[in-house]
């Protein structure tokens, strides 16, 4: 997983542009990939940065970033929840599973909870379908999700948060 | 020329037309709600759809060129069905408020389920939901009446070079938002209203002020003076069935009366103080090596534009406010004390072509004693429902003028509604204040015209000037960008934000082509030639305005009341 570097007020982003001479539109998506990959989304000072580089309007680079489902534009959490909407979970009930993450974090997918602990993505199928429903939170897989596992998988999460402060 | 068959007539037409075009030259129209006269076809709606022998499928006319032999059939049984499930399938998706809708009975999508015979709702299920943006002074957004048509961001793209809009997310979350889904304020909208102007539906308007202007109309306490801008005579006619180009002067201002206002002047009387302050502030740079070339600042969308993109323009910008923004200083100075009024007893209503006039009237500068110089602006639209709401016969009136002493105008402030207007009426006084003699032809016709950039060099005296006028920001920009490279013969530029002037202003009657803007120009120009003052200086009233009150152009009660400045703006780019 990329390392995820808190973005401040005015990201510097010279080292970026430095590889991206003279770019034009072409070159939109390859750049907002490496400013993720980062410093894991896209901000609005991030944004404004790339469309002053490529001389393109935010409205249309913003237009470009939503139509793809890679790009998030808020910070991740502490915990990245990743919930795996594929063929197999979906037959498993995943659906299920989301919406109780949606409800557990009152939060929807590309957004993070206001204490920064927790960010919830919706991915394709991640290769672990024997283990369906599987949700990965960070780099580690958590199996066969129900209702009750994910109360305590969160519960332990935010544990271990605090007793990291 | 290319030989087609177009519903089993033969006939010929250009190569290189669309079939929408070669349909259209022989008298057949074939609906379509995305396309635009003149902007990149973008084939987004599919209602022109036609069948083409030998296609398998139906094709976009609007975007499907013509070829030699080509058997087209543009309202076949199987056309007109499609027609009709694509306007349901919008429709599925669309509020049923029409009764409530601002563009009810005035609105492309209403007329073509009328025309196609959707009687019933025949698909139904979740509709998008979003949240009306009601940010802006200017434009209001209603994106649940939007039908991704995509007129609005071609305009502000390719139109004004603002691209305040575009397409955000992807399949039934599309929807047409600002960058990071900001409300419109924050971006870059310079508020021309271009978008609503080309709208097929209620999805963009503008930001009505019609109740603020009947409580001051209701309150005796209040004195409500209105003023009507240049190009708002030749284009109200339209609202109420006349053709493009009729001049309604006298019997709008006879209609104003009836709505209660108590005083009507005319912007045009301030458009020629602004041909003498303005007029007077260039011989000053040319004299004295100010920044030139100068630019004019009555068109607010452009000041705003140019204080977000073009910030190293700032002092090339001439330091008079507009001629509304005059006509409020004035009213609320000279009028106020002149008749015994209280300035904030008093009312400024003014009616304007323009959704940018509302912010210019909002700006914080725009003020004195912490009293708006403007209080409310109208665009033509809503001026025309005032008086339908009041029940008023426009056309029947007896024409009457306006009041004095702001009511007296010469045909040099008139022609300021037209691309070009505020040049030739610069010109004319400019000749006059440097050489002390009349033109000898009044008509300067090189700066006339429906074209973007027009632009002329004017022997005065010894001097040669060189002047430009440019309307549709991306004209503009493209003649600030030459100057930024180094271009240095021009002395004084005319922009207006949108494309032919105030007459194609976004607060004019919607639904009007191209012709219809030329017919109004025509008209402006009509006026113009048949006047016996066509020049500013010669104004009697304004002199008399310099004379008791102003003293002389650029005087210090002048700058006071009658110049502005401007700062950078920073906005979402």
């Amino acid at each position: 997983m990329a390392t995820v570097v808190e973005a401040s007020a005015a990201t510097d982003l010279t080292a970026i542009f430095a590889r991206y001479p003279d770019a034009g539109r072409d070159a939109l998506i390859p750049l907002l990939q490496e400013i993720q990959d980062t410093f894991g989304y896209l901000s609005l000072d991030t944004i404004r940065q790339v469309g002053a580089h490529l001389k393109l309007p935010v409205s249309k680079i913003y237009g470009v970033a939503t139509f793809y489902n890679q790009f998030r534009f808020l910070a991740l959490g502490k915990y990245h929840v990743q919930v795996c909407r594929g063929t197999a979970c979906h037959v498993k009930g995943s659906a299920g599973v989301l919406d109780d993450i949606k409800q557990m974090l009152k939060i929807g997918p590309g957004e993070t909870t206001s204490d920064g602990l927790f960010s919830l993505e919706v991915v394709a199928c991640i290769g672990a379908c024997g283990l369906a429903p599987v949700i990965k939170v960070n780099d580690e897989f958590h199996a066969d999700m129900t209702t009750s596992k994910l109360e305590r998988v969160f519960k332990a999460l935010k544990k271990e948060a605090e007793s990291n402060e | 020329m290319v030989s087609i068959n177009i519903d089993n007539k033969s006939c010929e037409a250009p190569a290189g037309s669309t079939i929408y075009e070669a349909a259209q030259l022989i008298g057949v129209t074939i609906p379509t709600l995305c396309h635009l006269e003149g902007l990149s076809p973008s084939g987004a709606c599919r209602i022109c759809v036609v069948e083409v022998e030998g296609m398998p499928g139906l094709v976009p006319s609007c975007s499907f060129p013509i070829s030699d032999g080509m058997n087209i059939q543009t309202h076949s049984a199987r056309v007109l069905l499609a027609r009709k499930t694509i306007v349901e399938l919008l429709l599925a998706n669309h509020p049923d408020d029409c009764l409530y809708c601002i563009r009810n009975n005035n609105c492309q999508l209403q007329d073509l389920s009328a025309d196609l015979g959707v009687r019933r709702r025949r698909y139904s299920g979740d509709r998008s939901r979003y949240k009306e943006d009601v940010s802006s002074p200017s434009v209001i957004r209603d994106p649940e009446k939007c039908i991704l048509c995509g007129k609005c961001v071609r305009v502000c793209e390719e139109v004004q070079d603002v691209s305040a809009i575009d397409f955000i997310g992807r399949g039934s979350h599309s929807h047409i938002g600002t960058a990071f889904d900001e409300g419109l304020n924050l971006s870059s909208c310079i508020n021309c209203g271009q978008c609503i102007v080309v709208c097929p539906t209620g999805a963009l308007h503008e930001h009505d002020s019609i109740k603020e202007v009947l409580d001051a109309l209701n309150d005796p306490e209040i004195t409500v003076v209105a003023q009507h801008a240049p190009s708002v005579s030749v284009t109200i006619g339209e609202e109420f069935g006349l053709s493009a180009g009729a001049d309604c002067d006298g019997m709008m201002v006879a209609a104003l009366r009836r709505l209660g206002f108590d005083r009507v002047f005319d912007t045009s009387f301030t458009a020629d103080l602004t041909i003498m302050e303005e007029g007077s502030e260039l011989v000053q740079r040319i004299k004295t090596g100010g920044k030139l070339p100068m630019l004019t600042s009555c068109s607010p969308g452009w000041i705003k534009f140019a204080e977000q993109n073009y910030p190293d323009f700032l002092e090339n910008i001439s330091s008079c406010k507009s001629p509304q923004q005059m006509m409020g200083a004035i009213i609320k100075s000279f009028f106020a004390e002149r008749e015994n009024i209280a300035p904030e007893k008093i009312f400024s209503v003014s009616i304007m072509p323009c959704t940018a006039k509302k912010f210019e009237a909002g700006r914080g500068e725009m003020t004195q004693h912490g009293y708006p110089d403007v209080d409310v602006v109208l665009t033509t639209r809503e001026l025309a429902r005032l008086i339908r709401m009041r029940g008023l016969d426009m056309l029947a009136l007896a024409p009457e003028g306006a009041d004095t002493p702001f009511g007296e105008r010469t045909t040099a402030g008139k022609i300021f509604g037209a691309s070009g207007g505020v040049m030739e009426a610069a010109l004319r006084s400019a000749y006059f204040l440097i050489t002390g003699t009349e033109l000898e032809d009044l008509n300067v016709t090189a700066v006339r015209g429906l074209d973007g950039c027009k632009e002329a060099h004017v022997k005065i005296g010894d001097l040669e000037v060189g002047v430009a006028v440019a309307s549709g920001l991306k004209n503009a920009a493209a003649l600030l960008d030459q100057i930024r490279a180094g271009r240095d013969d021009l002395h004084f530029i005319e922009i207006m934000t949108c494309p032919g002037g105030c007459i194609a202003g976004g607060g004019q009657p919607l639904g009007t082509d191209r012709n219809a803007v030329a017919q109004r120009m025509k008209a402006l120009y009509a006026l113009d030639a048949s006047a016996k003052t066509r020049t500013s200086h010669t104004n009697e009233a304004v002199q008399r305005l310099y004379k008791e009150f102003l003293g002389s152009p650029l005087s210090e009660t002048s700058h006071h009341l009658l110049h502005t400045h401007y700062a950078q703006r920073e906005v979402l780019l």
